[in-house]
């Protein structure tokens, strides 16, 4: 076997993960990430309310932002089958892909017709997604990742756990160490004096990555819109990476979602303000790229776009589920989440982190594994991710839904356990108020035995110790309401 | 003479909750103690049990259909249903029409359209349709308030507790840092998720702690378990109290 | 065997059987400005647009037409840039005002990336600008030059005239509908390079130009 070209990621297969809650006490135990995390998070909560603040219909713009979504959604196909024509009539080539494997096979054979060995990649969910540096490497192509966070969690053999900043669980100073340790194995080193200013590390990176884009034949890339209309793809970016990689090579292939359509160019104007704003909180962002098939003398002439599903077809079939399809990736909900913010992405178990996670993940990948029946429970229901979306996913909806389909799915399979007994029996008791009178007559129910001895439990046993670990529960009253009502208010209803 | 109390006329069901019957009998005394000096015409519908949350939550439709059947039985013959929980209010506004769906019952659907329409928060029943913000509470003490979840962004009660707790005399009204972060109780989250719920539990007690207040005030009586369990592990002196129970509180309470 | 294309398709119209209904609406009306300077007048949306412009560390000059080739000049000095590449259609007397200040002259004649990394500066003209966003519109046209022009060298002086700054995102995407369906290429630029990519602080300056040199002309 001839050595790896790129950095190894960590061993082992996403979807294999501890389920949330184990993965979420090993995160919660990592002071330092739990410390970044707390401050990136807040800093961009803060950001971004004060931008979305300045717009007077920043309301409208959801409800459009949604409606355009679901517009797409209802038509697929159609939509679809008109990108497809523009592209095509726009110098583009079209592929189509229905799962991970076969996109990674398409754009295996596109690099190799090249007679290529590396691509320079922009940053790109989809490509995480079907985890297409790695089915590069086996193929022995080299993927060089070049977003400044995508290359710290590269060269850190590490995952992403952020959808737009996947390195927010690192700081600055170790983002310093990975430069010093890695670069050169991989290209141009990082200087020796290298300090952990943000200024000086994000130099480093400008000049580690100059010579890969000024050699680059080939580049990757995904879209954060696709117009059907024309076939102009749009990508949203900061540091100019993505322009290097959209414009300088020679062939240019763009991995799309199927669900990253919007119908006009007109509809931009809607997501060209929701998403800087949610995102990155900037009124708009330093660049954003759109290209339109080939354009003689300028850019890649070779120009190649991978409709991908993975997926996306089983969520459009759930007609609750399905509104997790209008997502455009900016992080709002990650950002805004109480759960994410203390336990990071890596947990999720996935590459799409947080909320909007927990509800995409279990949907593309479906239920079979122990962390994706997990996700849909991750979340206290705050609801802070509804508020802050740009295209309205009822996020604490699809989380309960998706829990409904995992008790679904696990009796299913026959899988009765304690948690299923006791719903059944608690919904026996509030079918009826009698049997819920007789329930709070009985001795188990503790206040009676224990009032006046004292007013607080301490630890208690399992199951109860997942609560009392941290908490005191008071004892139970020795007089329910209802009681009270009959004995104060007897006669009344 | 005619009573000219603001809330004179006025026919309302109290839904008590099942948390507050079984664990918190003070909240549902004290809404119904401050109604009536209203001038409120209170009733008990004892059919009624629970909004059905819990197994919603928790992914068991059919196992929360009973309960939401149980509410339409006890409560449609009422145009006020109040509640002491922006969150199992909230439950009943938002869930029961999503189950009555699910259950593929049109007459059901039309019920439940109808009670969960008329259903209200405390703060809403007050503010909105008796109108009044000053119900002649006295609460001579340090208070925080923590804007539950699902009051703030389910039920979205907005700033009607805050306009009711300023109204409240004797009382020092301290702002909470963070306020509208979740506590981590969740429901079964802070079973499932135990964990993470008590790293976030820990935070907002720290919040709390850190006003200095003599109480924490809240909508929701299982968010309050939820704090008020650290806060008393930690035996940070500050006292869980319902909002219900603020608002109930008079002078002659006090003496 | 079915080829991708229409399993794919076939699994979309399987799957939205219960959306056999008319299209959604959207209520929005495209093209209008949304955000607050729909009350101003023209020169204080110019005046916003310098304003966030410079917010993301852009440096802005504003100056009379006829002063433009002086301050174009002067700006490449400023920031020692002993070589540039013009694009085709630069205005004449910017052009010759350069010339004559001495700095060598590239033309696009295909330059490579390597060679377009040799090159100080690049100076160009510019389609739209959105004073809400402080955005600059390239369209790629006349006096704009090809996408790498503007990327690979670390200086671009950009002339904006008044007339160009529309309010907003709507405004000004409205005015470059045509030139995208046309399959005109777009760069939208909002200040240089940046990253939040560490701890989420801004750094300005990154794989673009680090310096974005902006010259607003009126009259």
């Amino acid at each position: 076997m001839s050595p790896r070209r790129t950095p190894a990621p960590p061993p082992g297969e996403l979807r294999d993960s501890l389920p949330f809650p184990k993965a979420a006490k090993i995160e919660l135990a990592n002071v330092q990430q739990r410390a970044n995390l707390r401050h990136a998070t807040h800093t961009i909560r803060a950001k971004r309310a004060q931008v979305v603040g300045e717009l007077d219909d920043w309301e409208a713009l959801r409800t459009a932002g949604a409606q355009i979504k679901d517009r797409v959604l209802r038509n697929l196909d159609d939509y679809l089958e008109q990108l497809e024509a523009s592209l095509t009539a726009a110098g583009a080539t079209v592929h189509w892909a229905r799962d991970a494997e076969e996109a990674n096979r398409i754009v295996i054979d596109l690099v190799r017709a090249t007679g290529q060995d590396e691509v320079v990649k922009v940053k790109s969910m989809a490509t995480q997604e079907i985890e297409l540096n790695e089915a590069l490497e086996r193929a022995g192509i080299a993927a060089w990742e070049t977003d400044l966070a995508e290359l710290i969690v590269q060269l850190g053999h590490d995952r992403p756990s952020h959808i737009l900043v996947p390195a927010i669980h690192r700081n600055r100073s170790e983002v310093r160490e990975i430069f010093l340790e890695e670069m050169g194995t991989y290209g141009e080193a990082a200087p020796p004096d290298l300090d952990d200013e943000p200024a000086h590390l994000a130099a480093a990176s400008r000049s580690h990555l100059r010579e890969k884009f000024l050699r680059a034949k080939v580049a990757v890339s995904g879209a954060n819109f696709a117009v059907a209309e024309t076939g102009t793809l749009v990508v949203v970016e900061s540091e100019g990476n993505g322009r290097m990689c959209l414009t300088l090579p020679e062939t240019l292939i763009s991995v799309v979602g199927i669900e990253k359509i919007v119908p006009t160019v007109e509809d931009l104007e809607v997501y060209l303000q929701l998403l800087p704003r949610s995102s990155t909180g900037e009124r708009m962002n330093p660049y954003t790229s759109m290209w339109t098939g080939t354009t003689p003398g300028d850019g890649p002439q070779d120009v190649h776009v991978v409709l991908l599903d993975n997926g996306r077809t089983t969520a459009l079939a759930d007609e609750v589920g399905r509104k997790a399809l209008r997502c455009i990736r900016c992080s709002a909900c990650l950002n805004i989440c109480p759960v994410y913010e203390r336990v990071g992405g890596h947990a999720y178990g996935s590459v799409y982190p947080g909320p909007i996670g927990a509800i995409l993940t279990p949907q593309l990948r479906g239920l079979g594994s122990k962390v994706d029946r997990s996700l849909p429970f991750a979340s206290s229901l705050c609801g802070a991710c509804y508020d802050v979306c740009p295209v309205k996913i009822p996020i604490p909806e699809l989380l309960v839904h998706l829990r409904h389909k995992v008790v679904q799915e696990k009796a299913a399979h026959h899988e009765v356990h304690a948690e299923t007994a006791a719903m059944k029996a608690t919904s026996w008791i509030f079918a009826d108020s009698r049997r819920m009178e007789a329930a709070l007559k009985l001795p188990s129910f503790g206040g009676k035995v224990l009032r006046g001895r004292l007013n607080h439990f301490g630890p208690l046993p399992y199951p109860a110790s997942l609560w009392t670990t941290a908490r005191d529960v008071p004892v139970p009253p020795s007089e329910s309401f209802r009681d009270w009502w009959a004995r104060e208010r007897g006669g009344q209803r | 003479m005619s009573d000219a109390r603001p809330a004179a006329g006025l026919r309302v069901a109290l839904f008590a909750t099942c948390v507050n019957d079984t664990m918190f009998p003070g909240t549902p005394i004290a809404t119904l103690r401050l109604l009536e000096r209203l001038g409120a015409q209170v009733e008990f519908p004892t059919q009624q049990t629970c909004c059905g949350q819990i197994f919603t939550n928790t992914g068991y439709y059919d196992d929360a259909l009973p309960s939401v059947r149980t509410y339409v039985e006890a409560f449609e013959d009422y145009d006020y249903i109040v509640g002491p929980s922006g969150s199992c209010v909230g439950s009943v506004r938002d869930q029961h029409p999503i189950l009555a769906r699910y259950a593929k019952n049109p007459a059901l659907e039309q019920a439940v359209a109808r009670t969960s329409a008329r259903t209200y928060d405390l703060t809403e029943l007050l503010v909105d349709v008796i109108g009044v913000t000053d119900v002649g509470a006295y609460f001579p003490h340090r208070v925080t308030y923590h804007p539950t979840c699902h009051s703030l962004r389910i039920t979205r009660v907005g700033d009607r507790p805050y306009r009711l707790l300023k109204e409240v005399r004797g009382m020092t009204l301290i702002d909470l840092p963070a306020a509208d972060e979740c506590c981590g109780f969740g429901g079964t989250f802070s079973m499932k998720n135990s964990d993470t719920s008590v790293a976030m539990a820990s935070d907002k007690a720290r919040n709390v702690s850190s006003t200095g207040a003599e109480y924490v005030v809240a909508g929701d009586n299982s968010c309050l378990l939820n704090i008020g369990g650290v806060l008393d592990r930690q035996r940070a002196g500050v006292q869980a109290i319902h909002l219900a129970e603020v608002l109930a509180h008079t002078e002659e309470d006090a003496s | 065997m079915t080829s991708a294309r229409e399993e794919i398709l076939g699994r979309i119209r399987a799957a939205k059987q219960d959306l056999d209904l008319p299209p959604v609406e959207v209520d929005w009306v495209y093209g209008r400005t949304t955000g607050d300077p729909v009350h101003r007048d023209h020169a204080q949306v110019v005046d916003l647009f310098v304003e966030r412009v410079e917010d993301y560390q852009a440096v802005v000059d504003r100056a009379g037409a006829a002063e433009v080739p002086g301050r174009v000049v002067a700006a490449l000095q400023r920031y020692g840039a002993t070589s540039v590449v013009l694009p085709a259609g630069l205005p004449d007397d910017v052009v010759a005002a350069i010339r004559d200040a001495g700095v060598e002259v590239r033309e696009d004649d295909h330059l490579s990336p390597a060679q377009l990394d040799e090159i100080g500066a690049v100076v160009t003209t510019s389609a739209v600008g959105f004073a809400e966003t402080g955005t600059i519109v390239l369209d790629h046209g006349s006096g704009q030059g090809r996408r790498a022009l503007t990327l690979v060298p670390d200086i671009h002086v950009c002339l904006v005239r008044a007339d160009q700054v529309t309010t907003d995102v709507p405004e000004g995407l409205a005015r470059e509908v045509d030139s995208i369906r046309a399959g005109q290429p777009q760069t939208w630029i909002s200040g240089p390079s940046a990253t939040s990519d560490i701890e989420l602080s801004r750094v300005e300056g990154v794989h673009g130009p680090r310096t974005l040199h902006v010259i607003v002309s009126e009259g």
